[in-house]
């Protein structure tokens, strides 16, 4: 009896050190949580969440002081993303308002700009330049549409536009036509709707 | 006349269809010259890479063939004016692009004389020898070709000369030039090889000089035999040059009649049995492929110096009076084509541009032709289909087998419904060739071509968000440790000053007490050396800090810039 | 905005619905044979069995708020039903086809989301409950062939009044009118080592000319109506051949040992449902495997299946559970036999 508990005890002392040494010998370095967070979201810099930006949020995450559905711009997608990398359930996007179609950059109508250097204070990714009392102009690839720059400007010459679609840009929709959802008519109709109907009423 | 071949059998490729070629509708009679539209609408994207910038303004003169939109960059290519007259709007218009976006255009009012730039051939046309051909570098021939703005006709549109350039500098053994033309209906290229022969010869000698390839084959399906017998007329009444420039004859070799015979790595794979790498290029393996009408072309840049502002045509479909080919100015709208081809207007149901596998239903019919335009196929009710709604996948795998990738496009449809984009490329996604074979076959009609398409852009999207993610957040870090950088100087400069205050009032306490210290004591001296030293570098720090994220901007980002700062200074 | 129609426009050349039609009409010959050897049970069975099995169908699409008309006419549950007649025996009770077809289409094919969901082949799960379920019936009411000699045949009539009311004409018992199937024959005396082959013949109840008395012409027939669905592309030759030539193999190998307990590879492709199996029930697209590979490795599992379960197992026909047995193995042939895809791994293959 005593000589089975003390080699048990004896076994698992053996076992958990080898346990115990392997983790140590053969350490996986995987990148920190903070970072593969921080990877997933969208980098707008806009402190929607409440955060000063993309990753004081992941940060926030990571030690389960935020939940991880405050990121509008990143949209249903950036919160799957993260409830697949954190195995934590789904959550419904935390929306304060109607979110935007696609999209947005800030414009400056230069007309009305007094060159104050408010907004280039405000923007998070440097995208907007000009210097005091002499026009400012977003430079717009690299602007993330997080609209920081719209509140300080005192004259209201910041305006958030939708980024235009051209034929670069331009994408195959998924295909929405089968039998379970049959559309009404035929949704194809162009070349100037066939002729205007072949030119018939 | 002995024309040796190297090749002695014929591969094949796997899945393919056999296709009602239609091309008996427009392939009989003669090219026909399209008239000059009074409107000219030239794009300045008409290839792959970046769109051509507007060198011309609104209210120039301008003569056919003039340049009106210069290459930018290292894949583009130029475009010019299809004929004469006066520019009267460089704007957005409507394209041929199955988006219906518009796109800039150029826009030309013609005179109607039709009035050439002043024209500069590398070869005078009356050089029965082809001495010339020999006295020019490829360079000079790239060169050529790169200002005449040619680009793949066969429908890639990559500029041909980047892609001359780039074979020219890797060991490239064979030349094969693509007459197959399987797409149904089409036979532009048909055209060309039974009316103008000798300008496809001379072109391909031309490119053959610029690759230095050994071999040349050129590989045409066997149902245009008429195309077939005129180019082999033309390689054995060119034999003296072909055997001067080269130690291989060009070879023409019929491949059996079956789509996708012309997609180039079918082509590739039918004459030389290799497989082109996947994501690689046919010159990895020694090859290059070009189409027959670009070789012609070439040899109107060449001999003639002119450069690409008209290409053929084909109108053809149910719905048009009387199919054929005609040579149409670039820039000219679709509906003046089909009005002069004649077309019933009350028996029209789709205009496709390009063939019915691969092109693309036209948006509106007041688009212009360009560079792409290969086939304009008016169809009457009944010719063509409305696809269904799609039923379920019944998983007959009639997909699988049409495809000449050997793809599973039946999983790939899984995959792209379901949104899921690492699984679909694990499937190969990017090696589809979109040829429709497997749409074609479906028996639930799905849109698997459609679905495969949008999983692309899905996957390149996904790509460039990322990328632009990284950009904001590299820039955002950049932004902090500015900031950083700032409060820290600044810091450093009050403590500095705060220093210096107390030594100040140090000094005076040390004046007003002692009296005596007239002369400063030495160590005080080396102390305002450390002093300036400190302050340069607080300085240098400051000047450190404000260097900005505005330094390296790329080239359209420095331009925007410089729009804004001339629109500043205009202010 | 206008939704942009993708490439290709030329018209398809085939629907499910021709699809399945054609798949029909193969399986006329086959219908016409077995109608001659078997009597009027076969056509009865295929009458009930196409109108229980729409009528679910219809009723399953309209629960699950699908399209009826649009999937009615899609042919596929009209097809299990004639699949599964054929299947069932001549005699069979109406009750019999009620519950297979209401197996079928509700719980094999509608419950796991209908057409082209279904991982089992409807027909052949609804057989193989049935057979589990009500083996008596499923094995004793096959009705003597038309070439057996000393059994009575019945009339359209009588057929009918014995398939809805369960009665026999006066003076006949089922013995008279029914018969052992080859097959099942082979199975409890040979292999029991009860008889050998040639005492069976020498009876002349079990063997025809080359296959089994009776079931061999209709084999043939079948044969024939695959052979036209090949030559019409309707389905590949992968499944058929690999599963028969597999049958074949097998048989022709343990025969040879023992000539006279091991009945010949002809009596193994032309009994039972041999060629029905190979060429419309293993071919389902649906359930089958789907790469080239895939489906040759998907064909010969049957064809193994098929000699072991005759050969040794318990039942005396195997298509239907061979054929489940692979439709559960299809996602792996799929997934571990996807072709060499054009440009891959190239480097060996340059000629």
């Amino acid at each position: 009896m005593l000589w089975g508990i003390l080699a048990i005890i004896a076994l698992a002392a053996l076992f958990g050190l080898l346990l115990g040494l392997a983790s140590v010998v053969f350490k996986v370095e995987s990148s920190p949580v903070v970072d593969q967070i921080d990877a997933l979201l969208p980098q707008t810099q806009c402190g929607q969440c409440s955060y000063a930006g993309c990753r004081p949020y992941a940060e926030a995450i990571a030690a389960g002081e935020a939940p991880i559905n405050l990121c509008p711009p990143g949209g249903e997608n950036t919160v799957q993303a993260l409830a697949d990398l954190l195995d934590v359930e789904v959550l419904p996007l935390e929306e304060e308002e109607e979110a935007h179609e696609g999209p947005i950059v800030a414009v400056i109508i230069e007309e009305l700009c007094i060159g104050c250097t408010l907004c280039i204070q405000a923007c998070p990714v440097d995208a907007i330049i000009g210097a005091a009392k002499q026009m400012h102009t977003v430079i717009e690839s690299e602007c993330t549409g997080c609209e920081l720059c719209v509140p300080p400007c005192p004259v209201d010459c910041i305006e958030m536009v939708p980024v235009k679609q051209t034929i670069t840009t331009w994408h195959w929709p998924e295909p929405q036509y089968d039998v379970n959802h049959t559309p009404a008519g035929n949704i194809f109709t162009t070349i100037d709707q066939v002729l205007a109907e072949n030119a018939h009423p | 006349m002995s024309i040796s071949t190297h090749i002695q059998r014929l591969w094949s490729f796997p899945g393919g269809l056999k296709l009602d070629g239609r091309k008996q509708l427009s392939n009989e009679g003669p090219i026909e010259s399209a008239e000059i539209p009074h409107l000219l609408e030239i794009p300045l994207s008409q290839h792959i890479g970046h769109p051509a910038e507007a060198v011309v303004k609104v209210g120039d003169t301008i003569k056919k063939g003039q340049l009106i939109g210069h290459a930018q960059g290292a894949v583009s290519a130029p475009v010019h004016a299809s004929s004469s007259g006066t520019v009267t709007a460089i704007e957005e218009r409507l394209v041929p692009h199955p988006s219906g976006l518009p796109a800039l255009c150029v826009i030309i009012e013609t005179d109607g004389y039709d009035r050439w730039d002043s024209c500069t051939p590398l070869i005078s046309m009356d050089d029965p020898q082809h001495k010339n051909l020999h006295a020019l570098s490829a360079e000079q021939i790239t060169d050529k070709v790169a200002e005449a703005g040619i680009v793949g006709l066969g429908g890639a549109l990559y500029p041909s000369a980047a892609k001359l350039e780039t074979a020219r500098k890797k060991a490239t053994d064979t030349l094969i030039i693509n007459a197959a033309e399987c797409e149904p209906y089409i036979t532009c290229d048909d055209a060309l090889m039974r009316n103008r022969p000798e300008e496809i010869i001379l072109g391909i000698l031309l490119i053959k000089k610029i690759v230095g390839a050994r071999y040349c084959l050129i590989g045409i399906e066997d149902n245009k035999p008429e195309a077939f017998k005129a180019l082999s007329d033309a390689i054995t009444g060119y034999e003296r040059a072909i055997h001067e420039h080269c130690e291989q004859t060009i070879e023409i070799i019929q491949v059996p009649t079956r789509y996708p015979a012309g997609g180039e790595k079918q082509l590739i794979q039918v004459l030389t049995g290799k497989e082109v790498p996947t994501q690689g290029l046919p010159m990895d393996i020694g090859i290059i492929c070009h189409n027959i009408t670009t070789a012609a072309t070439v040899y109107q840049a060449v001999y003639r110096g002119e450069p690409l502002v008209s290409r053929i045509v084909t109108i053809t479909g149910g719905a048009i009076k009387k199919p054929q080919n005609m040579e149409v100015a670039i820039g000219t709208s679709i509906r003046e084509i089909l009005d002069q081809a004649g077309w019933d207007k009350s028996r029209v149901d789709k205009i496709i541009m390009g063939g019915p596998m691969m092109g693309f239903a036209l948006p509106s019919i007041d688009v212009p032709v360009t560079k792409a335009t290969n086939c304009i196929l008016v169809s009457e009710p009944g010719e063509l289909a409305t696809p269904p709604p799609a039923m379920p996948c019944i998983r007959c795998s009639r997909c699988a087998d049409s495809c000449p990738m050997s793809l599973l496009p039946q999983q790939m449809y899984w995959y792209a419904k379901a949104r899921d984009l690492e699984k679909i490329q694990d499937y190969n996604i990017f090696d589809c060739i979109e040829c429709g074979c497997c749409s074609y076959v479906c028996p639930s009609n799905i849109p698997l071509v459609q679905y495969f398409r949008y999983a692309k852009n899905e996957i390149w999207d996904d790509e460039r968000e990322r990328n632009k993610a990284n950009l904001a957040r590299e820039r955002h870090e950049f932004r902090q440790e500015r900031l950083e950088k700032m409060k820290k100087a600044r810091e450093e400069a009050a403590r500095l000053r705060k220093e210096k205050l107390a030594k100040k009032k140090a000094e005076e306490k040390q004046k007003a007490a002692g009296g005596d210290g007239e002369k400063l004591p030495a160590s005080s001296h080396a102390d305002l050396i450390q002093e300036a030293i400190a302050r340069s570098k607080a300085k240098k720090a400051q000047q450190q800090a404000q260097k900005r994220n505005t330094e390296n901007l790329t080239e359209a980002q420095q331009k925007q810039v410089d729009e804004a700062e001339r629109r500043r200074k205009k202010r | 905005m206008f939704v942009a129609q993708s490439s290709p426009f030329l018209k398809p050349e085939l629907s499910v619905s021709k699809m399945m039609l054609v798949v029909l009409l193969a399986l006329i010959p086959g219908i016409i044979t077995s109608v001659w050897v078997f009597g009027f049970g076969v056509l009865v069975n295929i009458v009930l069995a196409i109108t229980f099995s729409l009528l679910f169908e219809a009723v399953m699409l309209y629960l699950r708020k699908r399209p009826v008309k649009v999937y009615l006419r899609d042919n596929s549950a009209f097809l299990t039903a004639v699949l599964l007649a054929l299947a069932l025996p001549p005699l069979a009770p109406w009750w019999l086809t009620l519950v297979g077809s209401f197996f079928a289409i509700v719980i094999a094919k509608q419950l796991y989301g209908g057409l082209g969901y279904n991982p089992f082949n409807p027909a052949m799960a609804a057989y193989a409950i049935l057979l589990v379920s009500f083996p008596a019936e499923m094995t004793t009411l096959w009705t003597a062939p038309v070439m057996l000699g000393g059994h009575e045949s019945l009339s359209l009539l009588q057929t009918l009044n014995y398939q809805l009311f369960n009665q026999l004409p006066e003076a006949l018992t089922l013995d008279a009118v029914s018969y052992a199937t080859p097959l099942d024959v082979v199975r409890t005396s040979v292999i029991n080592g009860l008889a050998s082959i040639s005492e069976i013949r020498s009876t002349g109840h079990t063997f025809g000319m080359f296959g089994g008395i009776g079931t061999e012409w209709v084999n043939l027939a079948f044969l024939a109506g695959g052979l036209f669905l090949l030559k019409k592309g309707i389905i590949q030759w992968y499944i058929p051949v690999s599963m028969l030539a597999t049958l074949g193999f097998f048989s022709l190998l343990f025969g040879s040992f023992e000539l006279d307990s091991n009945p010949s590879p002809l009596f193994h492709l032309f009994s039972g449902a041999t060629m029905l199996g190979a060429f419309f029930i293993a071919t389902d697209p649906v359930t089958a495997a789907t790469t080239p590979k895939g489906r040759i490795i998907y064909g010969a599992g049957i064809g193994l299946l098929i000699y072991i379960i005759r050969t040794w197992g318990g039942y005396p026909d195997a298509i239907a559970f061979s054929v489940l047995i692979m439709n559960m193995c299809v996602p792996l042939l799929d997934y571990y036999t996807r072709p060499r895809v054009y440009g891959h791994n190239v480097d060996e293959e340059q000629p």
